[in-house]
């Protein structure tokens, strides 16, 4: 059936995108363009968030009996398929809609699935795959971010895509009639028609402005100076702009002494380029351990402050108040204490359960109020006295532990010991459960007959779940 | 007030004769009930038949006008019953449900109306939730019309005839006594198209009228010996007379040339995926002209003797296209064609699938087999093999639904997952309604689900020495049933587990109609009657009302007390907070109203520091927002992805309160943002800028002197 007159267009979409109202512009366009239309959608589906489609067929009006229009596409029998997302782009292509007669038009973005989601590392889904699929099965893929056009046009991704469809040209109307549509449906027209408009170009292959994203690190002090040139000097370069990175980030968290701990740790792991560069990450994440006095200190800057004003997108006379939710519990509050009385007090259970139930709340800290400001900020001078602090000494001794078991390893399993570091993140609970899996993955290592290999299946394994039990299963085997 | 608002749409019920209606398939069958003189409309909804009963709420007063009365159901069971104001009075009666889950509610009440019959036509629209898009069990409203012997039409999705077979069921009950039974797919209901109107009509009988008038006959009571007579009238009386009208009326229709030695039986609501898989074949063109002889059966149930025998004479083998099983049309047809002395083969579910929806694709692949078995030189090549697959199914993520962004749900269950922590896992009755969301990511909470109101129920098999069971009821479904089914059966029986009951002020699954527990006051509705009290009049002892789910702190609290306390007896537990989809539909134009006037206007919404969070995810493992989500980590270091909160955000306070309660990381902040501020704001704003403005910039000096 290669020559017909009837036109198939399957909308593929998520919940609460806009959809229904594109597949009404749709049907509009095609009843105004002398089209005999239909379209169908399955509402109860979208909700709440999950993937639906919407069916349009339309044919040339003036036929000689009613025309019988599907409801659901066929595999194989579709013109146009519209993805509102990378992944509907893949189901579309997944669900055999997608073939050498179909245009496919879709948004690059992605809106990750719950899965991706809640993985408790990166467990997001290959886009690359799909973007050469759409390509290579489709008769032409047009394919752009079209949440940064809605964004950057202040629209939505219905219209964009709408613009798109007009800008391909696989429909046999005119750009006016299109545009007519959306002024027909009445809502917001001044805005999608601004996203209609985008849309339009960028399906003609007229480029987008385009943010430069060069990232250069260049010293401003002294300091900065003489660590930059220490780090050209005496690392190898797969390892440098990490370094680099790492000096930056711990003199913005400590002092330039600091950094230059960091450099001579590293000089102590040999001369591997491919270590080097792992330790250079990984040694500057975990020297960074994030303690009250850096959380504060993130909290209480100007540039913080801006940074969420943009975010919430206040205009110039809106006041932004914010309010932090945290929950700094007993061993959090003993740990910024000078080790000695820190430590007396978390070891004695008479003053822990005095204290303890001080901290067992969360706080609603007002940070841009004056008292909570104030606050906050002598909390992040205290950086000042950081080394003196119960956690600094608990932590470097775990570093220097760590940075042992490194030097005493071969290369390969070094390397895997290295990015254990992954493991330990987050903060209360969530930091003592990747600290425990640290330390049981590094025990059985220590107990020996654990290669490279061995290390990074144990890691993974860490990563499986929440409980524990993916961990517990690979130990055991 | 429901989810989607049709008040601009019911404007075309007002169209008279000559006039072109375009809409959706559920508005065409609304104006064809105005059309065809209905007295008393009723329904509980349900997708697909949700619009339906929102279609009638908002066309309440040109209803009004035209004297007819329209009622939100309690259930089902409720506007069955309805229809047995049609029993002794010529009044046409319509009710509406989701199929077949409704129909099981209902049945009671069928079977009695079916036994006694009808002197009015009764007409029962069904949304029959099949196939793609379908959230229950995969069974047949076909089943319903055999048992009880009501008329079941599958009309084709075609607007005319849709409209068309709504008048024509009216005067098929009436002219067998029978109520029919309307029975429409789901894309069936939201297709839109458009068909020539007829002016409305005023019942000939109103409702009022045949109450000032009461008719009896107690021979259309079921009891003996009147029972025994329905049964005969059915078989002597009402089937013979359905299959006349069916007949003269030529409901069923034809399609394609007149002889051949093949031929296709369809059910009228699969007409347009087989005229798409003959065109496919090269059997037929946009037009339905099709190259085989069609049979369409608008009426599936019952099938016309004459009809068939006519149809399958001198025809070699007939392919009959039914979807779901039993293969119920398949097994009459069988007898049908034996009966009548014919040699044709039928032909149905040994070719076609025997499970699942019959979709294009499904049935051209069983027509090109059924060619090739019984018309070979007709049949289409055998189709190359298709291409590899361009990409695996496990390359693209599935999206199960899930809550929306700011659910008041949402908390319930984070809280749950976090009770189960503490405490060890529990055995968790579910029921239906959003709240059955639970059993997916990422919070996995519940074991069983029985049905609409059923969760407590569901649970009342067990009987905890020291762990309760816990069940989930919705306010639906509470209302529905679950106040006697669940509540009233747990006080009788002295169970000891605890049911939370989600209180979101709407029947909020099936598309946010108001309940007996609703907030809002709509007018001819009495609302504001509240669980709580329901639960203690009926003797519940143990009942506590949470008014704010998002404290997940305090609904953890409360659900841990509620599991532990050393009080026996059933517990309930009332989680009261509005549904944010019909809070957010209630609250934007107000806001956008206040912005515009210049008044004050406080917005609040949730955010995540980049620097400071890690990227574990366990803030999204206890929440699953759709506005929460990850994005690529900006620090060059780190390597997983780090929360992020869009700008759909509606500022429930989910994350932070979870965050607390929890323990889980100090990242997320709150920030209220102030449109239009007043002087006192201004004031306090100029004090704290300047203040905090010279710490900071003296802090900024620091850093940078310290800095790379």
């Amino acid at each position: 059936m290669a020559d017909r007159e009837r036109i198939t267009i399957a909308v593929l979409g998520l919940g609460g995108q806009g959809g229904g109202v594109l597949a009404d512009w749709i049907v509009q366009l095609g009843e105004r363009g002398g089209h005999a239309t239909q379209g169908t959608s399955v509402p109860g589906v979208a909700q709440r968030t999950g993937a639906t489609i919407y069916y349009i067929e339309m044919i040339p009006a003036g036929g000689a009996a009613p025309p019988v229009l599907a409801l659901t596409p066929v595999p194989g029998d579709v013109d146009i398929v519209l993805a509102s997302e990378l992944m509907e782009a893949g189901r579309a292509i997944l669900r055999g809609f997608v073939t050498k007669r179909t245009e496919l038009i879709g948004s690059t973005h992605r809106v990750y699935a719950i899965a991706e989601k809640s993985a408790m590392g990166d467990g997001r889904a290959g886009a690359e795959r799909i973007v050469a699929a759409a390509g290579e099965r489709s008769k032409r893929f047009i394919g752009f971010d079209m949440d940064a056009v809605a964004e950057r046009t202040g629209s939505v991704i219905s219209s964009v895509l709408f613009g798109a469809l007009a800008g391909s040209g696989a429909l046999p109307f005119p750009r006016i009639a299109f545009e007519d549509a959306i002024r027909a449906g009445g809502k917001a027209v001044e805005a999608n028609l601004r996203g209609f408009a985008a849309g339009f170009d960028a399906a003609q292959g007229k480029p987008e402005p385009q943010d430069e994203d060069v990232r250069t690190i260049i010293p401003t002090t002294d300091a900065g100076r003489a660590l930059a040139a220490r780090i050209e000097a005496d690392l190898p370069c797969e390892a440098r702009l990490l370094a680099l990175e790492g000096v930056r980030r711990l003199m913005d968290y400590q002092d330039a002494a600091y950094a230059r701990l960091y450099l001579d740790r590293l000089d102590s792991l040999g001369s591997n380029a491919e270590l080097i560069a792992e330790a250079a990450r990984h040694l500057a994440l975990w020297m960074s351990y994030e303690d009250t006095i850096r959380v504060a200190d993130l909290k209480v800057r100007a540039s913080r402050f801006a940074r969420v004003r943009g975010e919430v997108r206040a205009k110039d006379d809106q006041i932004v108040q914010l309010t932090e939710y945290m929950h700094p519990r007993l061993e959090e509050v003993c740990e910024t204490l000078p080790a000695g009385i820190g430590g007396r007090l978390l070891a004695s259970k008479r003053w822990s359960r005095r204290l303890a139930p001080l901290f067992a709340r969360g706080r609603h800290v007002e940070t841009t109020s004056l008292r909570w400001f104030l606050a906050l900020s002598l909390l992040a001078g205290w950086r000042r006295w950081r080394r003196g602090t119960l956690r600094y000494q608990v932590e470097q001794a775990r570093i220097e532990d760590w940075l042992s078991l490194i030097r005493a390893s071969d290369t390969d399993a070094a390397i895997e010991l290295v990015r254990c570091q992954r493991l330990i993140k987050g903060y209360a609970e969530t930091f003592e459960r990747g600290l425990g899996n640290y330390a049981r993955i590094v025990e059985r290592y220590r107990a020996g007959g654990l290669d490279a290999a061995g290390l990074r299946r144990l890691r993974e394994a860490a990563l499986a779940d929440e409980e524990g039990a993916a961990l517990g299963a690979a130990l055991a085997s | 007030m429901a989810e989607r608002s049709f008040k601009a749409e019911v404007e075309q019920l007002r169209l008279g004769d000559g006039e072109a209606f375009h809409g959706e398939g559920i508005l065409a069958v609304t104006k064809a009930l105005l059309q065809a003189g209905v007295a008393y409309v009723g329904g509980y909804q349900g997708s697909p038949i949700s619009h339906l009963m929102d279609v009638f709420a908002d066309a309440s007063e040109l209803m009004g006008e035209l004297g007819v009365h329209f009622e939100s159901s309690a259930s089902e069971a409720t506007a069955a019953a309805m229809l047995a104001a049609s029993v002794n009075y010529p009044l046409r009666g319509a009710v509406a449900w989701k199929s077949v889950v409704g129909t099981n509610v209902a049945s009671d009440a069928l079977s009695n109306v079916a036994s006694g019959g009808v002197t009015g036509g009764a007409l029962i629209i069904l949304g029959e939730d099949y196939g793609e898009g379908s959230s229950i069990m995969q069974e047949r409203t076909h089943a319903f019309a055999m048992k009880s012997q009501m008329w079941l039409l599958d009309p084709r999705p075609s607007l005319p005839v849709i409209v068309d077979m709504v008048e024509k069921g009216f005067e098929l009950s009436e002219a067998s006594n029978t109520p029919v039974m309307l029975e429409l797919r789901v894309r069936a209901c939201h297709v839109t198209g458009s068909f020539v109107a007829r002016d409305n009509r005023r019942p000939a009988l109103t409702v009022a009228e045949a109450a000032e008038a009461p008719v009896r006959d107690p021979d259309r009571i079921v009891l003996p010996p009147a029972n025994f007579l329905h049964e005969i009238e059915k078989i002597e009386q009402r089937w013979p007379a359905a299959i006349r009208f069916v007949q003269e009326h030529g409901l069923n229709e034809h399609f394609g040339p007149e002889a051949d030695e093949i031929g296709i039986i369809v059910q009228g609501g699969l007409f347009n995926s087989l005229n798409r898989a003959l065109e496919l074949l090269d059997l037929s063109d946009a037009y339905g002209n099709a190259a085989i002889p069609i049979h369409v059966l608008n009426v599936t149930y019952p099938l016309i003797p004459d009809e068939i025998r006519d149809f399958c004479a001198g025809k070699r083998a007939v392919l009959v296209i039914e979807e779901g099983q039993p293969e119920f049309i398949e097994h009459e047809l069988n007898t049908l064609v034996r009966r009548a002395g014919l040699a044709t083969r039928i032909v149905g579910k040994e070719i076609l699938p025997r499970a699942g929806e019959y979709g294009g694709a499904v049935i051209r692949d069983g027509v090109a087999q059924f060619l090739r078995a019984h018309a070979p030189e007709r049949a289409p090549a055998e189709a190359p093999v298709a291409a590899g697959p361009a990409l695996l199914p496990s390359a693209v993520p599935q999206r199960p639904a899930g809550f929306c962004t700011g659910c008041p749900e949402r908390p319930i269950f984070s809280a749950m997952k976090l009770v189960q922590k503490e405490l060890g896992a529990f055995h968790v009755s579910a029921d239906i309604g959003c709240h059955l969301f639970s059993i997916l990511p990422p919070f996995h909470i519940g074991n069983t689900t029985m049905g609409y109101g059923l969760g407590t129920a569901g649970a009342s098999a067990f009987r905890p020495r020291d762990r309760r069971a816990i069940a989930i009821m919705g306010d639906g479904g509470f209302w529905h049933n679950g106040l006697t089914s669940g509540i009233g059966n747990a006080v009788f029986n002295q169970d000891d587990n605890l049911t939370i009951i989600v209180d979101n002020g709407y029947s909020a699954a099936t598309g946010g109609q108001d309940i007996l527990s609703s907030r809002a006051r709509p007018p001819g509705r009495k609302t504001n009657n509240p669980i709580e009290k329901a639960v203690r009049g009926i003797g519940i002892g143990w009942a506590r009302t949470m008014t704010r789910t998002y404290d997940v702190a305090g609904m953890r609290d409360a659900i841990r007390a509620a599991l532990t306390s050393e009080e026996k007896g059933p517990k309930v537990l009332v989680a009261q907070s509005e549904c944010q989809l019909n809070r957010q539909r209630r609250l934007k134009p107000q806001v956008a109203k206040a912005m515009k006037a210049g008044e004050r206007v406080v917005r609040e919404r949730f955010g995540v520091d980049p620097d400071t969070c890690t990227g574990d995810h366990s803030c999204i493992r206890l929440s699953g927002c759709p506005s929460l989500t990850i994005r690529p980590n900006p620090d060059p270091l780190r390597q997983d992805p780090i929360a992020h909160v869009e700008n759909s955000c509606v500022g429930c306070g989910v994350c932070g309160e979870v965050s607390h309660a929890a323990v889980l990381c100090p990242s997320f902040y709150k920030a209220r943002i102030i449109a239009n501020p007043d002087r006192r704001d201004r004031f306090r704003q100029r004090l704290r800028g300047w203040a905090i403005g010279t710490l900071q910039r003296r802090a900024a000096r620091a850093i940078a002197a310290r800095s790379f």
